[in-house]
């Protein structure tokens, strides 16, 4: 094909060889490439994390665990009948489960092994309530009187406050996750400033040669800011492979403990639609960083 | 009968200067780079559009700087510069490109773009003017062939001779028909029949209504040109500056026309 058959195709060759391949590139797109997959991983942390947050104030909210304290099993079976007859005629309770005999034994044997069956074993009894939403604090005194009265020596206690110190920590960890995600978007443009800075200098020679025939600042700047937004593409998406490859091999292994808390941080579906995101907001921020520095170079110049 | 054809010749020139109009005007122009002396002092000149000028001087005279002055490489450190009517001392920068689109420099190190072909090279102007690659084609083609480097296509500097370089240089430099040509040096690495064709090639633009500026050492080259005028630089001054080159004949500085960029 002659250079003349395409000539919007032939345009845009001569407009890249302008700039000598390699110059500009160089270590860019993998340093771009380690950011983003960095970057991602937060990102998909952070995600997680107010996932499961969320995930656990919907599990946590209005639930409660009464707790009631009788050596005498058949009294104790008969006082949480009781009770949990009384909780069930109120309106702010929605729900009332008496945590069966067979499941507080399974949560003993690791430590009392056979014995946990035993029958003589002066095991709590144990009733879960919801309160519903919109249940007031004068409902839950309510509640605790109407407790008192069938036995004063039962506890309730609100889900939330036993696990507000690991909901603490899940919110740190998502608000470290996206201060991860913002330094790690502003290295990148730091990156990418570094590097315009880098090829503005070793390719000075061309530039003022363009310069000197007419070229003006904005189709100077271009030249870099496409060369910048390639980078930051192959970078970008290589980051974003490896980082979802990362994220779904934990998540595997995430869910393979088994363990209720640590299932709850999974990936929504949602998350997998913001995360190719993150790379193609860092193409735009490398584009406009490299623009912006270039601009500021030659505007130093004649 | 001799001095009757001397005086329609002076009138004819006369009137035929005077509706030229000027395209470069210094007036007490100075350029000092950094703390130290001036490089240039007090220069004063006119040259109207389609003249053929040739600018001398000893090495380190400051030929090099002024043709720097008039290719907006440089703005004067003081004094008044008008190209094309305006004055560019005061230009905002952001117009600079409209103006540098007109002129066309061989620089005398040819600052080709060393990863550029030849071909490449000479289509720069072109392609900074924004023509597309259809509307290149066929005037860097033939303007390789004129200069001789029509074999030479997708050849890098690093592979030309320095007669080649300085040919690929002056094909980039009139490629775009530019109103001013400013050239230094231009035939110093050619042979002499190369530099006849070079100065054909220079005597065509100035045809055509192309301000031609050289730099040059070389005096016979100078008298192969009947109708160009010279400019002497002496450190950094202009000799002679009341002679006919401070205002050109019949053509007074001002008021000048306004430019077209």
């Amino acid at each position: 094909m002659s250079r003349v058959d395409n000539p919007r195709r032939a345009a845009a060759a001569a407009r890249n060889r302008l700039l000598p391949e390699g110059r500009v590139g160089g270590p860019m797109p993998w340093v771009i490439a380690i950011m983003m997959f960095l970057t991602i991983l937060a990102a998909a942390a952070g995600l997680g994390l107010a996932n499961g947050l969320w995930t656990l104030r919907g599990e946590l909210a209005g639930r409660s665990t009464v707790q009631l304290v009788e050596a005498d099993r058949v009294v104790r079976d008969a006082l949480a009948q009781r009770i949990a007859t009384r909780l069930r005629a109120l309106p702010a309770v929605a729900a009332v489960d008496i945590v069966p005999q067979s499941a507080l034994a399974d949560q003993l044997r690791p430590w009392l092994g056979e014995a946990a069956d035993g029958t003589d074993l002066p095991v709590p009894a144990l009733i879960d309530i919801s309160v519903r939403p919109e249940a007031s604090a004068q409902a839950m005194a309510e509640i605790r009187t109407a407790l008192n009265r069938i036995a004063p020596q039962t506890r309730i206690e609100a889900h939330a406050a036993y696990l507000a110190p690991v909901e603490r920590l899940m919110r740190s960890l998502m608000w470290l996750a996206a201060l991860l995600v913002a330094l790690m978007l502003v290295a990148t443009g730091a990156v990418v400033m570094l590097a315009a800075r880098g090829a503005h200098a070793a390719n000075r020679a061309t530039i003022d040669i363009l310069h000197l025939m007419g070229a003006t600042d904005v189709q100077v700047a271009r030249l870099f800011q496409r060369r910048t937004a390639l980078d930051a593409l192959f970078g970008g998406a290589l980051g974003l492979v490896t980082a979802a490859g990362a994220i779904m091999l934990l998540g595997d292994r995430l869910a393979a403990t088994g363990s209720e808390l640590t299932g709850l941080v999974h990936l929504p579906g949602w998350a997998w639609v913001i995360l190719p995101l993150i790379p193609v907001g860092a193409v735009l921020l490398a584009m406009l960083t490299a623009r912006t520095t270039v601009r500021r170079a030659l505007e130093r110049s004649l | 009968m001799d001095s009757k054809r001397a005086v329609r010749t002076a009138v004819f020139w006369g009137v035929s200067l005077s509706l030229m109009s000027t395209i470069i005007q210094f007036e007490n122009v100075g350029l000092r780079y950094g703390p130290g002396a001036e490089t240039l002092s007090d220069i004063s000149f006119s040259l109207v559009t389609g003249g053929f000028y040739f600018l001398t001087g000893t090495s380190g005279a400051g030929k090099t700087s002024l043709l720097k002055l008039l290719y907006l490489a440089q703005r004067p450190s003081r004094g008044v510069l008008r190209l094309f009517g305006e004055d560019v001392v005061m230009l905002h920068r952001s117009r600079l490109p409209g103006f540098r689109r007109r002129i066309g420099v061989v620089f005398q190190d040819f600052r080709l773009v060393p990863h550029l072909s030849t071909y490449d090279n000479i289509a720069l102007p072109l392609r900074v003017a924004g023509l597309g690659e259809d509307r290149i084609a066929e005037p860097v083609r033939e303007m390789m062939e004129w200069v001789g480097l029509g074999d030479r296509a997708d050849a890098r500097p690093a592979t030309l001779s320095g007669g080649e370089q300085q040919r690929v240089a002056i094909a980039r430099a009139v490629i775009g028909r530019p109103d001013i040509l400013v050239a230094d040096e231009p035939t110093g690495n050619v042979d002499p029949d190369m530099a006849q064709r070079l100065i054909g090639l220079f005597e065509a633009l100035n045809r055509l209504g192309t301000t031609i500026v050289i730099a040059t050492h070389d005096l016979p080259l100078i008298s192969t040109i009947a109708h160009a005028q010279m400019m002497r630089l002496d450190k950094g001054r202009l000799i002679d500056p009341t002679g006919s080159l401070r205002y050109p004949p019949g053509h007074a500085p001002a008021p000048v026309e306004e430019g077209r960029a």
